[in-house]
């Protein structure tokens, strides 16, 4: 019986290839001071756009080629790596915590507290999200904090709606009946018994909204709007390859296929996860 | 049995209304004695669910209960506060629902569901509850209670998932079951061995049972008390074998030559007659007319 579902765990390509990559970008950024063959932002006029290193005119030490300032494109990838990984965890984490427990109460007890908290929503959700990011970023000035506060503020109402939906379609269940009937408090009803059964889309939405934190970091670091100029991100990368896509493709290519991997991969790791931690599904 | 003759459970004029004033429940009286099965049996949308959940206390909130008292053990469940409310029903009554797949929580072990109840809410120790959990299920015949403790519900088939609510609903010894419909989804051959399984278990522990269901035959195995309910109204109440032997209401009449009989297979189906249903509107008209709402 347990052979079956070890054998369907083992078979599951896309939670080892996309937990894989989430790793090693992490490992990565975390020991970036070790790892990165230069420093980010030491720059070499005589080194300019130098190419990656299959190409006639590479030198060693410089693997993906460098910028039009002559710093090292796969250094600065791996230090911009720690911005995207501290937004994506921070800003993700804030908004789960607001939506989920938001759309916790207003799916479970409905009534009053559904009606207000869904209005809220649908008000957020009239403004559009990445023109709100930049106005909020503007307003609490540029900085990892407020970025993080940006996403965070303008992502909740992700998981409040899903996970309100949830709630409603589980405290129609007869269990939480069952579980009214013996006389636990609605409280320990909502925690112990709803919430369970709502976890598993907690964390697929989770895993998906760090990767939707790393696209809007890119996107406010594109626009100049996120941390200070000097610290290399993803998107201010994206931004300066931009300018020279005819002299050296890498520049931009390089960060793209980066965010793409790291964002394709945190959502297919959320959904494996969720496949793994709903016992139904498993 | 019991020296102490007081009603299980006692509904007295019982009335509940939609939103809209619709009456869902007609001035319903009914009651159960210790250790006795009340069938309470009519078609859908007769009320007979709603009567359940009014006991239990889990009427949906657009149900509104305008007169009419309920009490459990002698307990007007309308003069206590919600809180002991809570605690009376919790500790004297339990629920054997329809489907047994909703009724039990998807992401949680078996174990733990049925010992949670004991000990959160009797105050038991885990060891004891563990006990009492295991000796339930051997009654149900399960025969492999340490996997059945140790599955998730979708683990396990629909009977077995019965068994499991049975075992749970009479493992905190209460005085009052509502069963509602508890083999309706099951298929045909689990029916009866569930059925025989919970008038066993009700003869042994001596439980009283409001037992909710549209099928007379199942009425005739368990039950010694019958309530026909129409449109959330009684509209008759007999000992079991005097209501088959001489069903005084002409929809009593009905509803026992509508069933189905294995010793004429080729008989259609009879549905109730016109004249019968027209009966029981002008009668449902007639209890509408003096009721006003508001008046106990």
């Amino acid at each position: 019986m347990d052979e079956a579902r070890i054998a369907r765990r083992g078979l599951s390509p896309r939670l080892w290839l996309a937990g894989g990559w989430l790793l090693l970008a992490l490992l990565a950024a975390i020991f970036a001071p070790l790892v990165a063959p230069q420093d980010p932002l030491a720059q070499d006029l005589m080194l300019e756009r130098l190419p990656p290193f299959w190409l006639d005119g590479a030198e060693p030490g410089y693997w993906l080629g460098t910028d039009s300032l002559g710093r090292d494109l796969l250094s600065r990838l791996i230090f911009g790596g720690r911005i995207a990984f501290i937004v994506a965890f921070a800003a993700a984490t804030s908004a789960c915590l607001l939506g989920s427990a938001l759309g916790l109460i207003a799916g479970y007890f409905g009534g009053w507290a559904d009606r207000i908290i869904s209005r809220i929503v649908d008000v957020w959700m009239a403004f559009p999200p990445v023109l709100f990011a930049i106005l909020l970023v503007a307003v609490l000035g540029t900085g990892l904090s407020s970025v993080i506060l940006a996403i965070a503020i303008i992502d909740w109402t992700r998981f409040c709606r899903v996970i309100r939906a949830e709630a409603m379609s589980q405290a129609r269940m007869d269990y939480v009946e069952s579980a009214r009937i013996a006389g636990y408090g609605r409280i320990g009803i909502m925690l112990r018994e709803v919430l369970p059964n709502v976890l598993p889309s907690v964390v697929a939405l989770l895993s998906l909204e760090m990767g939707i934190a790393v696209i809007v970091e890119a996107i406010l670091s594109f626009v100049n709007l996120s941390i200070s100029t000097d610290d290399p991100t993803w998107g201010g990368i994206i931004a300066e390859g931009r300018l020279s896509i005819h002299q050296a493709w890498w520049v931009l290519v390089f960060p793209l296929i980066t965010l793409i991997l790291t964002v394709l991969s945190f959502s297919q790791f959320g959904e494996a996860l969720k496949a793994r931690f709903d016992p139904v599904l498993r | 049995m019991s020296a102490n003759m007081e009603p299980c459970l006692d509904i007295r004029r019982l009335s509940a209304v939609l939103p809209n004033g619709q009456r869902v429940l007609r001035s319903v009286s009914l009651s159960v004695q210790p250790g006795e099965v009340r069938a309470l049996v009519g078609e859908s949308g007769a009320g007979k669910t709603m009567i359940g959940k009014a006991v239990l206390g889990v009427l949906p909130k657009s149900v509104r209960v305008v007169e009419g008292e309920m009490l459990i053990e002698g307990e007007d469940l309308g003069r206590l506060d919600a809180k002991a409310r809570r605690n009376l029903i919790g500790a004297r009554t339990a629920l054997i629902p329809q489907d047994p797949l909703t009724a039990l929580n998807p992401s949680r072990r078996i174990g733990p569901q049925m010992t949670d109840r004991l000990v959160r809410i009797l105050g038991w120790s885990g060891d004891k509850a563990n006990q009492r959990i295991r000796q339930l299920l051997d009654e149900v015949q399960i025969r492999d209670p340490e996997r059945v403790l140790k599955s998730y519900p979708h683990e396990l088939s629909g009977g077995m998932r019965q068994r499991v609510l049975i075992a749970a609903a009479f493992a905190a010894e209460p005085r009052l079951i509502v069963a509602d419909e508890p083999t309706t989804a099951l298929d045909v051959t689990v029916q009866k061995q569930i059925l025989r399984l919970i008038a066993q278990l009700q003869r042994d522990h001596g439980t009283a049972i409001l037992f909710v269901t549209h099928d007379l035959g199942v009425v005739a195995k368990i039950s010694q008390k019958v309530s026909v309910l129409y449109a959330g109204k009684v509209v008759e109440e007999a000992e079991t074998a005097a209501l088959f032997a001489t069903p005084q209401h002409p929809y009593t009449r009905a509803l026992i030559a509508a069933t189905p009989r294995y010793t004429d297979p080729y008989a259609s189906l009879k549905p109730v007659d016109e004249s019968v249903l027209a009966g029981l509107a002008t009668e449902i008209a007639a209890a509408d007319k003096d009721w006003r709402p508001g008046h106990g």
